[in-house]
């Protein structure tokens, strides 16, 4: 989905600005909306891809007003919403009015070391060969779909070089969906920085994608 | 709102809760008392990364790899096990790929979709690695993002960015200050600053550090 999410290379006259001695929240509501976040993706049944995408599935006016921690709890209304998890008039009457939906698990205290220390791993067994090998060129393809995706659009349509092999990944483009994991291959892709942006870039620059098989074509 | 409402609500200050921060207590509430959460899991999470988790994880990643060049090698090799030999793993970093910089290359890593960030390593990111300046400059301006970080990257040296499109975290490998032959790796971790494994800063040097 074309969104303000894809940020690379938007002009942006601010600078970057670092902030000296930055704790890791700002606020109170940022440690719950943070926390909350974390927990609740065990009884919603949703994975990282969904998360992602109701995130930034968003009109850009809404996604840029929106501070970090206020965009993940847009995104986890919209999943606990979608799910029925919750409902609306509860969110604006602050308390319960419906009875809780079964869920197959939750997060205990117990369980929560385990569980970062489980993480996501989405490496999967390959089902095929994979197409490229180190050093070929290829072309990051042209593709606007409408649907959750990670080929950032600066590199659309720009060719590079295979510079690593990662694996066989899961897919978010169809794991966002629902559609399953349809594990592909996993490259990191690099480009001069002239390829992407021209003369007047910095001949001294690469920058590189981790791309997935279908985002590529043989250049 | 009748005048003595709009007295009544003065008088309890409500305005100090914002909008933002009313929706995540109705939240939290509607989703405890229905079963989904426990706040002291929610507890835990929030001290895990305020106190446990963070870029000193990282800093005796890099610290052994200047100290041990066996450590090193395993390190680029692959680093997910080796970083898992000093007790860090997982949750967002279930994937990682260490980058070595050299007096010919700078390393630099952003993720210009979101906010992905090794977390067992770096802990949660900063806000500014999070921000559109940021995620839209560093792909295509990195010198000028060293310039907002205060320093100015030789002409000479190669810049390569590295775009954290997928599930891999890169921690970047910064070159070890000079004068510092013989040191622990208690006290080379502590020149090791978040900025220099991100690569949007450096390493301390000898002298910055007691």
């Amino acid at each position: 989905m074309d969104g303000a999410h894809d940020m690379g290379g938007v002009a942006w006259s601010d600078p970057v600005r670092p902030e000296p001695n930055e704790p890791v929240f700002h606020a109170e509501w940022e440690r719950r909306a943070f926390a909350i976040t974390v927990a609740m993706a065990m009884p919603g049944g949703w994975n990282i891809d969904m998360s992602r995408f109701a995130r930034e599935d968003r009109p850009p006016s809404d996604y840029l007003s929106k501070s970090y921690y206020q965009i993940w709890l847009a995104g986890l209304e919209r999943l606990a919403l979608e799910r029925g998890l919750v409902e609306s008039d509860e969110i604006a009457a602050g308390k319960p009015l419906h009875p809780a939906k079964p869920v197959a698990k939750t997060l205990i205290p117990d369980g929560v070391a385990a569980m970062l220390h489980r993480g996501g791993p989405t490496e999967r067994a390959a089902r095929a060969p994979a197409l490229f090998e180190v050093g070929e060129r290829v072309r990051a393809k042209t593709i606007h779909p409408a649907t959750h995706t990670r080929l950032p659009q600066y590199a659309r349509g720009h060719s590079g070089i295979i510079e690593r092999v990662l694996g066989c990944h899961v897919f978010p483009d169809s794991n966002a969906s629902g559609a399953g994991e349809n594990p592909q291959w996993l490259y990191t892709v690099s480009f001069e920085g002239r390829e992407l942006w021209g003369e007047a870039s910095d001949p001294n620059l690469r920058i590189s994608i981790d791309a997935w098989e279908p985002y590529l074509e043989r250049a | 709102m009748t005048h003595h409402e709009h007295n009544h609500h003065h008088d309890h200050d409500h305005s100090e809760l914002s909008e933002t921060e009313l929706r995540v207590r109705a939240l939290e509430t509607i989703l405890t008392e229905k079963g989904y959460i426990d706040p002291a899991a929610l507890d835990l999470l929030i001290e895990t990364y305020e106190t446990k988790v963070g870029p000193r994880n990282g800093a005796r990643v890099v610290a052994r790899a200047w100290a041990d060049p066996a450590f090193r090698a395993r390190l680029v090799q692959d680093a997910t096990p080796a970083i898992a030999e000093l007790g860090y793993a997982g949750r967002q970093g279930e994937h990682i790929v260490a980058l070595e910089n050299t007096p010919r290359l700078h390393n630099m890593v952003v993720c210009t979709l979101c906010s992905c960030y090794p977390w067992p390593v770096l802990g949660l990111p900063p806000v500014w690695y999070k921000s559109a300046p940021y995620r839209s400059k560093a792909v295509k301006d990195p010198r000028g993002v060293l310039r907002d970080f205060g320093f100015e990257l030789a002409p000479d040296v190669d810049i390569r960015v590295w775009d954290s499109t997928a599930e891999i975290r890169y921690l970047v490998l910064p070159l070890r200050p000079a004068g510092t032959e013989g040191w622990s790796e208690e006290r080379l971790a502590d020149l090791v600053t978040r900025d220099s494994m991100i690569g949007t800063g450096l390493p301390k040097q000898p002298h910055e550090v007691a």
